[in-house]
């Protein structure tokens, strides 16, 4: 599988969940678990582009496919993703765990949705929970991400 | 591969079945992934209807023309499935073969009267939606047999789909789809039920949980009938 | 000097980290460390007749298993944290149980293998025998005590506290009306959404055992290590990394893993860490649960409160690690920002079956809130006087301050309201909420509110200008989200004249600042932020001292800006503070980094010893700040709601919040503090609830089930502020922390009564129990 761009193996245990893989055999640990039950979104990741719980995906699945994980925005000292960007100047971000679910949510919704209507992006953040910022501050880094003109989605290169 | 193998099951979407691996309590010996077969992910306009084939994704079939030309019902059905992250992987046959009696697909393909395509070693078979959900994630499908495509008639008017549900996404507490005249109930009994408009909740006996009582559930049947039929 | 900082809405440095994915919270820390998995109770109440860990121990990559009788402290008790002289019944758990479960969810087993995939694996092969006992759930099951909880706890009382102020009895029969209530007010859990997680490392050739740990207090969780272990507390780190989110439930200590995580790293000799999943989350972090408040109050014909008695039970758990701290916030706190002449609350804090309750964001000031505000609304009701005018009479005046309440904090003082401005409150919320929007089922709920923040023992701060003139501050509580080291940074960039971005803070490791409490009930800019006040003014005031020496001029005549030290008046005669960290540091060998300037051969500013007798080296200090006592924020928050009169589905039309948190650091991250709160706030009252069968197991123990809210669920919310600055602390803040949650309950209530006709007495609330309570069939 292609891991922000990179070819990386699957892991040969088939048990291993996508988030565990990316997290402690690639050590990308960005993608965080909340639930392993896909209903708070902290580990959502884009496959091929759109975004996934990876919690209910297995590693071996992921074979083929183009995984994108927040540390696949921004190369390391270059400049923040303009949804990374929005999140920080509206304070979209307070304990930071839910984060990097959210802005590849936000990603994958201003990729298919560039100019997103008030209802797309509500449906857009409804599927990721944030117990810190009551989401009116992630709402505002949505409209500022737009603002800034989020780029649609394009594959990571390396 | 089903056919040889004891206690498998399907991995498609997987958006309902690893979240039971991961709280352990489904364990089958054998997973079967079947989202690498090819052509089996399209959705396309067939005797009237929608048909939708085993690894459409929600999402597309969300975002399908088709669908919506021919079966807005549908679509608006979709954007009720949990979110659209969960929809971008789970599959519309996927939904149908875990047959969760709160979910809103199965009721939906029995109020249009649809059916199902499914395929074994021994060949293919249609099933109605009368005779597919038989029971609380049971169907009538064959332990070696995969559902390969599902087909949605038309309807272009006089539909609704409408449901309570505690937060924006969840399974609903009570759900209506109306489809002509015809109407079909989730969440109130064991498998999607018919149900007549004027008399909703005649022989229904839903059980209770911890968001709404029988009483709670045949109320709403009633409140959301009403609406469903009043435009 | 020139307060730049302070009061600016500055973006937070925290950001860029964690927005790119490199975050350190306690699971990403991997090195190499065993993974573990415990076994836990299923049944609420049980006596366990054996336990087998042969088959788990067979396991392949399993490396130890223990229960209580492989630990050599496995029959101690784990601590009681906050004693009190009426906590005459404390009970705590300990690491492993053995002979008695008291919960689902209670710890059986440690398992430790090289993954927690293995380690679960193994955990499904170790076979407890448990002997169910009868079991206590509610707190009135627990009142009527038919069952014990445990066996040397008569009535399941753990606490029984009485306070009086004035006679309430006397007033009562004078009153001219009298009203009875029963209220009864869940809270729920916290959630976090990084669950709890620790991981351990031992160094035998250092002698030094180091942990991370998703805490709330590391100093705490050091100085208990260093007990239990017979280590020097100079031998124990423990560090606070990133923190997703704590609301209370990681300020309970010593939950078992924190005690055998490390200790399995010390047997091992290999790194050990676990990290809970969500399921355990439900059932093994404290909760906080109900209280049931009998309530009668005597007012006059105008609805002045003329005396209040509030008789409650609080439900502890099973266990009291916590002491009765929520039960005393409570009772403090449900007079609020209200006059009340004579005022009684006694409480009992009762065992049932269920995981130990301590502070979950609000920490009993919902309860209290909600009971106040539901008596002033019947009052209103009664006498047919408008709610908020029932308000206005009642509320403490501006000129009263300070005002004393006559009962006790959590500090051990009495509570004394230090500033505030109540009234204001109130017409600022209600001009906020602006007209009733137009439409059938709509109602309105009003609730005022009083905090208790920035409590005590102490914090303190070390702070440094390094040669670069880059500063460099410490503090020990740690942060979940608050933006501490932001915030912290404001204040020491004022006192010291540089640009906040030039101040880098550290939080919660003991390697870099070893003293302190914690981080909870809304004191972090309170204290630390005090703390690193006065450390930092310590250090401008040495900077002032040492540049005085280089520049012939008086202390006095020398100002700190622009990363410079000059005289007044003269801006180009100065020195960088870069330059006077080297000048303050004495040496004899030039290292690099304009150290040369301070080498012997260089001026010397004056006769004498470099080093003046009680001085010391290095442009740094550390300083404390203990408050005398709580400070007391406030606020109104104000909704309109809509009830659909057939389904009971609540839209929150707009909901309004009125806040004095004294002055204001980060006007930004104030706004997020209170945003996430009220969202919590609305979660615990119309979606979530701990649903426990009558056998002690939690139904919903899954996010599917215990319904947080998403953003849909979420309406906007309009802030407006005002200042009653601390007279307590040279800041003049207040804490900020929980004011967003503490009256969503009561505000909720009151517009759902309003809008549907239905007395509202119990939180939370859910369409169900609307549904029930419209038909009469839900007996409450």
């Amino acid at each position: 599988m292609k891991v922000n761009g990179v070819e990386r193996p699957a892991p040969s245990d088939t048990r291993r969940l996508l988030s565990d893989h990316l997290r402690h055999d690639l050590g990308l640990t960005g993608t965080h678990v909340g639930c392993e039950h896909g209903v708070c979104g902290c580990c959502t990741v884009l496959l091929d582009g759109a975004p996934v719980r990876s919690c209910l995906m297995l590693a071996v699945q992921a074979e083929g496919h183009e995984i994108t994980t927040i540390e696949g925005l921004a190369r390391d000292g270059a400049a923040l993703h303009p949804v990374q960007q929005a999140f920080h100047e509206c304070h979209g971000l307070q304990c930071g765990f839910c984060t990097p679910g959210f802005v590849m949510s936000v990603v994958g919704l201003l990729a298919q949705h560039p100019k997103p209507t008030e209802q797309e992006i509500e449906e857009g953040i409804a599927g990721n929970l944030c117990r810190c910022t009551g989401y009116a501050s992630i709402r505002r880094a949505v409209n500022r991400a737009v603002e800034l003109g989020a780029p649609a989605a394009r594959r990571a290169t390396s | 591969m089903l056919a040889s193998l004891e206690d498998a099951k399907v991995l498609a979407g997987g958006q309902s079945l690893i979240p039971l691996l991961n709280f352990r309590l489904a364990r089958p010996q054998h997973l079967v992934d079947i989202n690498r077969i090819a052509g089996l992910d399209r959705i396309y306009e067939r005797d009237g209807g929608v048909a939708v084939q085993a690894l459409a994704r929600q999402a597309d079939v969300e975002d399908s023309q088709h669908a919506a030309r021919i079966c807005p019902l549908l679509t608006s059905a979709i954007g009720l499935v949990a979110h659209r992250v969960i929809r971008n992987r789970g599959t519309v046959c996927g939904s149908l073969a875990h047959a969760d009696p709160a979910s809103e697909l199965p009721a939906v393909l029995l109020a249009l009267g649809g059916n199902v395509t499914v395929r074994s070693v021994r060949g293919e078979r249609l099933i109605a939606a009368e005779q597919l959900f038989t029971g609380v994630f049971e169907t009538a499908l064959a332990p070696d047999e995969v559902m390969v495509e599902a087909w949605f008639p038309e309807v272009v008017d006089r539909f609704a789909i409408l449901e309570e549900s505690r937060r924006h996404g969840d399974f609903a507490l009570a759900g209506v789809v109306r489809a002509g005249d015809s109407m079909a109930l989730f969440g109130v009994a064991p498998t999607p039920v018919r149900a007549d408009p004027q008399n909703p909740t005649a022989g229904l006996q839903p059980s209770a949980d911890l968001e709404a009582t029988a009483e709670f559930r045949l109320h709403l049947v009633r409140v959301l009938t009403d609406r469903a039929f009043a435009a | 000097m020139t307060t730049r900082w302070f009061g600016a809405s500055v973006q937070r440095v925290e950001d860029d980290r964690l927005l790119r994915g490199k975050g350190r919270f306690t699971d990403d820390i991997g090195d190499g460390a065993l993974e573990c998995c415990f076994v836990r109770s299923p049944h609420a109440h049980a006596r366990i007749t054996s336990i087998d860990v042969s088959a788990a121990r067979e396991v392949p990559g399993v490396v130890a298993v223990y229960t209580a009788v492989d630990l050599p402290f496995g029959g101690v008790d784990l601590p009681l944290l906050i004693p009190h002289p009426n906590l005459t019944h404390g009970r705590t758990q300990r690491c492993l149980a053995s002979d008695v479960v008291r919960y689902a969810g209670e710890a059986v087993a440690f398992v430790i293998a090289e993954s927690r995939y293995v380690a679960e694996d193994a955990a499904e092969l170790v076979e407890v025998d448990y002997e169910p006992l009868p079991v206590v759930i509610t707190p009135e099951a627990a009142e009527r005590a038919e069952q014990l909880v445990h066996d040397d706890v008569p009535g399941n009382v753990a606490a029984e506290m009485l306070q009086e102020v004035g006679d309430v009895d006397a007033a009562l029969a004078k009153a001219p009306h009298r009203k009875k209530l029963r209220l009864r007010y869940e809270r729920g859990a916290a959630c976090s959404l990084e669950g709890r997680a620790v991981w351990a490392r031992w160094s035998e050739d250092e002698h030094k055992l180091t942990v991370y740990d998703s805490t709330q207090s590391p100093t705490s969780i050091r100085g208990g290590l260093a007990v239990l272990f017979g280590l020097a507390e100079s031998n124990v780190e423990v560090i606070a990394p990133d923190v997703g989110g704590g609301f209370g439930s990681k300020i309970m200590l010593f939950y078992p893993d924190e005690v055998l995580v490390p200790y399995a790293a010390m047997q091992l000799d290999r790194p050990v860490k676990w990290t809970e999943d969500r399921q355990e989350h439900f059932t093994a972090v404290n909760q906080e649960r109900a209280q049931v408040h009998e309530v009668e109050v005597g007012f006059d014909d105008e609805g002045h409160l003329l005396a209040l008695s509030d008789d409650f039970i609080h439900d502890a758990g099973a266990y009291t690690p916590y002491g009765i701290i929520v039960p005393i916030i409570t009772a403090a706190q449900v007079p609020g920002p209200y006059r009340v002449p004579s005022y009684r609350v006694r409480f009992r804090d009762m065992y049932t079956n269920a995981t130990a309750t301590s502070p979950y964001r609000g920490a009993g000031r919902p309860h209290a809130c909600f009971v106040m505000e539901r008596t002033l609304d019947a009052i209103a009701a009664d006498l047919k006087v408008d709610r908020l005018e029932v308000r206005r009479r009642n509320v403490i005046q501006p000129d009263a301050f300070p005002y004393d309440l006559g009962v006790v904090w959590q500090d051990g003082n009495i509570v004394v309201y230090d500033s505030g401005n109540y009234p204001e409150l109130l017409d600022r919320a209600v001009t906020l909420l602006g007209p009733k929007p137009a439409g059938d089922n709509v109602g309105t709920g009003l609730a005022v509110y009083v905090e208790g923040t920035g409590v005590g023992p102490y914090e303190g701060a070390h702070v440094q200008v390094l040669l670069s003139g880059k500063v460099v501050a410490a503090t020990g509580i740690p942060s979940q989200g608050q933006a501490h080291k932001t915030v912290w940074a404001q204040v020491v960039a004022d006192e010291l004249g540089v640009n906040v971005e030039d101040v880098e803070v550290t939080s919660g490791d003991t390697r870099r600042f070893p003293w302190g409490v914690g981080t909870f009930a809304s004191r972090g800019a309170v204290t630390a932020g005090n703390a690193m006040y006065v450390a930092a003014r310590m250090v401008a005031d040495k900077a002032r001292h040492v540049a005085a020496d280089h520049l012939e001029a008086n202390p006095d005549d020398l100002e700190l800006a622009d990363g410079r030290v000059r005289v007044k008046g003269s801006p180009d005669r100065g020195l960088s503070l870069g330059a006077v960290a080297v000048l303050s540091n004495p040496v004899r060998y030039a290292f690099g980094g304009g150290t040369e300037a301070a080498t012997q051969f260089a001026a010397k500013p004056r006769p004498g010893p470099p080093l003046r007798e009680g001085e010391q080296p290095g442009l740094e200090a550390t300083g404390y700040y203990s408050p005398p006592g709580s400070t007391w924020a406030s606020g109104c928050h104000a909704a309109y709601v809509r009830v659909d009169p057939k389904t009971f589905r609540l839209e929150i039309l707009r909901y309004v919040v009125v806040h004095d948190c004294g002055r204001v650091i980060n006007p930004l991250v104030l706004q997020g503090q209170i945003e996430g709160g009220v969202a919590q706030g609305i979660g615990g009252a119309f979606y979530e609830r701990l649903a426990y069968d009558d056998d002690g197991q939690l139904r919903n123990a899954s996010f599917m089930e215990f319904l947080m809210p998403y953003a849909t669920e979420i309406p906007p919310i309009e802030i407006d502020h005002i200042e009653t600055p601390s007279p307590l602390n040279p800041l003049g803040v207040k804490g900020a922390g929980e004011a967003g949650v503490i009256p969503v309950g009561a505000v909720l209530a009151s517009a759902i009564e309003d809008a549907t006709g239905i007395p509202i007495t119990e939180m939370p609330m859910s369409p169900l129990k609307l549904f029930e309570l419209s038909r009469g069939t839900n007996p409450g």
